[in-house]
């Protein structure tokens, strides 16, 4: 889904939001489509990958996921059907850059949560975050989402004992 | 009588003083939580849910049932004082209720929620003890292929039914079932798309997807066109009193938009948002002054209020008697029993009888603290709505990522988080419903094992699925709910459909 967005994006930008007349074919809805269909093969392709015991042979673990890819296979051809007739409703213009910030906030937390420990890596999301909604400067950001995610791995990892990853933060202080 | 004394055995479990701080607990965060805009009862759920895990599973589904009523409450709030609702199926009162507040009303806007929330609440939540027996004994007659054809209508109604497009509706379906499919299948120990990846073996949680779409989704799509959004807090002037005049146009919408909720909950029929939709058509067909609506017509509140929180109540039935989950809060609330290995449906009811009717008593419970809380201490809500954006999010984020890795202690699930994060924003993007994809996640597998327990008692006749006269009618149902509104668009009656869409919960 994301790269038919940055394409939706990316051409709206140049067209100017909410164009009256959407263009046809509707090329990002068409590769909705073809997302869709590659959904769609990889469900028929692992079912077929399936061992089947012939006391299964009727109804088995295969028998859902080829119903399934049936199902996307069909909404993809109605997705590619309304992308050429234009039926998808009009979008408005997405900026990217907040998008950017998010997407890569969390993606930094996922990376030096091991590391950093809970509260450093979620500040630094945090910092991202807020960053994405226009919040200036990321030190500051970073600081109180470093000291509200302290405080939220205290009561939540030492009050309600989940386990919450610890880093050098949490280590000096308990 | 049997269900008085059972509902009686249940308040004095619920009224035991651990039991009564873990609903006070539950719908103090359900409402703080659920007040916040941009998070509806859904999202309330799903991120509070990490809070209950190391409660025994009593305490944790009062607690729970709390949230759930708290989250219901908080977003009326937010849709008198901010003109963008906090959850869907307060749409239609934020179109009366905020011009109430405009025009210096807000604290008797706030009242007529409260109170028609707390009666709605109340009479539902009676109604719900009183109907749930005789739907549990109809279920136990119920055969695989019975079960197996009420999930198809459930599918259908949630996907296909209400909204824009019957297409999108079933895409989303679509790939919940498919996010369904993921992991070990039960009966054959077979992996499936799993790709050797061993995290994904126990299948992809409900929660994780919960937050995912509607938590980051939301905020990436906000955060996309922050330019453009409107974004004034009403403040409430006044007292929050009701004058003789407010309540004597209050009372029948109440009971009224009770009786039009309930129902709509209590069958496959989706959300509340549908509820409080047709609520608001009665009240203003039925009202003296009509040309008041849409001008800050205080019906127009009482009722769908009303509507919206009986229905909540009502989508308990289905979820409690038969494990049928029909909204995305049902869903999340069908995983939260999971996670104790608790299977709702008319077994339940056999086996922990104590466990469901203390969760029902306990509803009856929260109600009145709900009331008893938010009255007095509205002045603190709306504090938190004037939490400015940046802060709001990153810390809706925090909590997110708090809770999924709360839940499941792997980096792993923080990847699906943002991966999900991004589908949520894509659907929304492309206007594609959230709800279905959340519930196929989690009756998809149920669905399949009833299918094949069917087709296994038949030896592989797939004419069982037809062979019974309740699984008929169910299917042919389900074949209405998908064949009709397509029909209905084509006809320029769409608009209706759209503005009855379950977005949410």
């Amino acid at each position: 889904m994301t790269a038919a967005d940055e394409d939706a994006a990316g051409s709206r930008a140049g067209a100017g939001p909410d164009s009256a007349t959407p263009r046809r074919p509707d090329w990002s809805a068409m590769a909705i489509a073809v997302i869709l269909l590659g959904i769609a093969a990889l469900v028929a392709w692992d079912a077929w990958t399936l061992k089947l015991s012939p006391t299964y042979a009727r109804v088995g673990p295969a028998t859902a996921p080829y119903v399934v890819a049936a199902l996307l296979a069909a909404l993809a051809v109605g997705t590619a059907v309304m992308a050429v007739r234009g039926g998808f409703p009009a979008r408005e213009h997405a900026e990217v850059s907040p998008i950017l910030w998010i997407a890569g906030g969390l993606a930094v937390q996922m990376l030096v949560l091991g590391t950093a420990g809970f509260s450093i890596a979620t500040g630094l999301m945090f910092a991202a975050a807020a960053r994405g909604f226009g919040q200036r400067p990321l030190w500051l950001s970073f600081l109180i989402g470093t000291g509200i995610a302290f405080v939220a791995w205290v009561v939540f990892a030492m009050g309600l004992r989940l386990s919450l990853p610890a880093g050098p933060l949490e280590r000096l202080l308990f | 009588m049997e269900t008085f004394a059972l509902l009686a055995q249940g308040l004095l479990v619920a009224l035991e003083p651990v039991n009564l701080l873990y609903a006070l607990v539950g719908v103090t965060l359900g409402t703080a939580v659920g007040v916040l805009p941009g998070i509806g009862p859904a999202l309330t759920v799903a991120l509070l849910l990490p809070v209950t895990y190391k409660l025994d599973p009593g305490g944790s589904l009062i607690m729970f049932a709390g949230i759930y009523y708290g989250g219901m409450y908080g977003g009326s709030t937010t849709s008198i004082l901010l003109n963008t609702p906090g959850e869907s199926a307060s749409i239609i009162t934020a179109v009366e209720g905020n011009k109430m507040a405009r025009a210096g009303r807000g604290g008797p806007a706030l009242a007529t929620a409260a109170i028609g929330s707390f009666v709605a609440g109340l009479l539902a939540t009676l109604a719900l003890a009183l109907v749930a027996p005789w739907v549990v004994r109809f279920a136990l007659s119920l055969g695989p292929a019975d079960y197996f054809a009420l999930m198809v209508l459930a599918f259908t109604t949630v996907s296909a039914a209400f909204g824009s497009s019957t297409l999108r509706g079933l895409t989303s379906l679509a790939i919940g079932l498919a996010l369904g499919l993921v992991g070990i299948d039960l009966q054959t120990g077979q992996a499936r798309l799993s790709f050797g990846v061993p995290w994904l073996l126990d299948g992809i949680e409900v929660t994780t997807l919960a937050v995912a779409l509607f938590a980051v989704g939301e905020t990436l799509t906000v955060a996309s066109r922050q330019s453009r959004l409107p974004d004034r807090v009403e403040a409430v002037k006044g007292s929050v009193a009701m004058t003789r005049e407010d309540w004597r146009r209050s009372w029948k919408p109440w009971l009224r938009g009770t009786a039009i909720g309930f129902p709509i909950g209590a069958m496959p029929a989706g959300g509340a948002d549908v509820a409080s939709f047709l609520s608001y058509s009665t009240e203003k067909l039925l009202a003296k002054r009509p040309e008041e609506f849409g001008h800050g017509a205080i019906e127009g509140v009482a009722g769908p209020e009303a509507a919206n929180n009986a229905s909540a109540a009502g989508t308990l039935v289905p979820l409690l008697t038969l494990g049928l989950p029909t909204t995305a809060t049902a869903a999340i609330m069908l995983a939260g029993f999971q996670q104790y290995g608790l299977r709702p449906g008319p077994l339940l009811f056999a086996s922990n009888p104590e466990l469901v009717w203390g969760l029902i008593a306990s509803l009856l419970v929260a109600n009145l603290m709900l009331l008893v809380l938010n009255l007095p201490l509205i002045g603190l809500w709306v504090k938190l709505l004037t939490i400015p954006r940046p802060w709001l999010y990153a810390g809706i984020l925090l909590f997110a990522t708090l809770g999924t890795i709360g839940a499941n202690p792997s980096v792993f699930e923080l990847g699906l988080l943002l991966a999900f994060g991004l589908l949520g924003y894509g659907l929304r993007r492309f206007d594609y419903p959230i709800a279905p994809v959340v519930v196929g996640l989690i009756l998809g597998p149920l669905a399949e094992q009833e299918l094949r327990r069917a087709l296994g008692i038949a030896q592989g006749d797939p004419t069982i699925l037809v062979s019974s006269p309740a699984a008929i009618v169910l299917l042919a149902l389900a074949a209405i709910a998908l064949v009709v509104p397509p029909l209905l668009r084509l006809r320029g009656r769409g608009r209706l459909l759209t503005r009855l869409a379950t977005h949410e919960d």
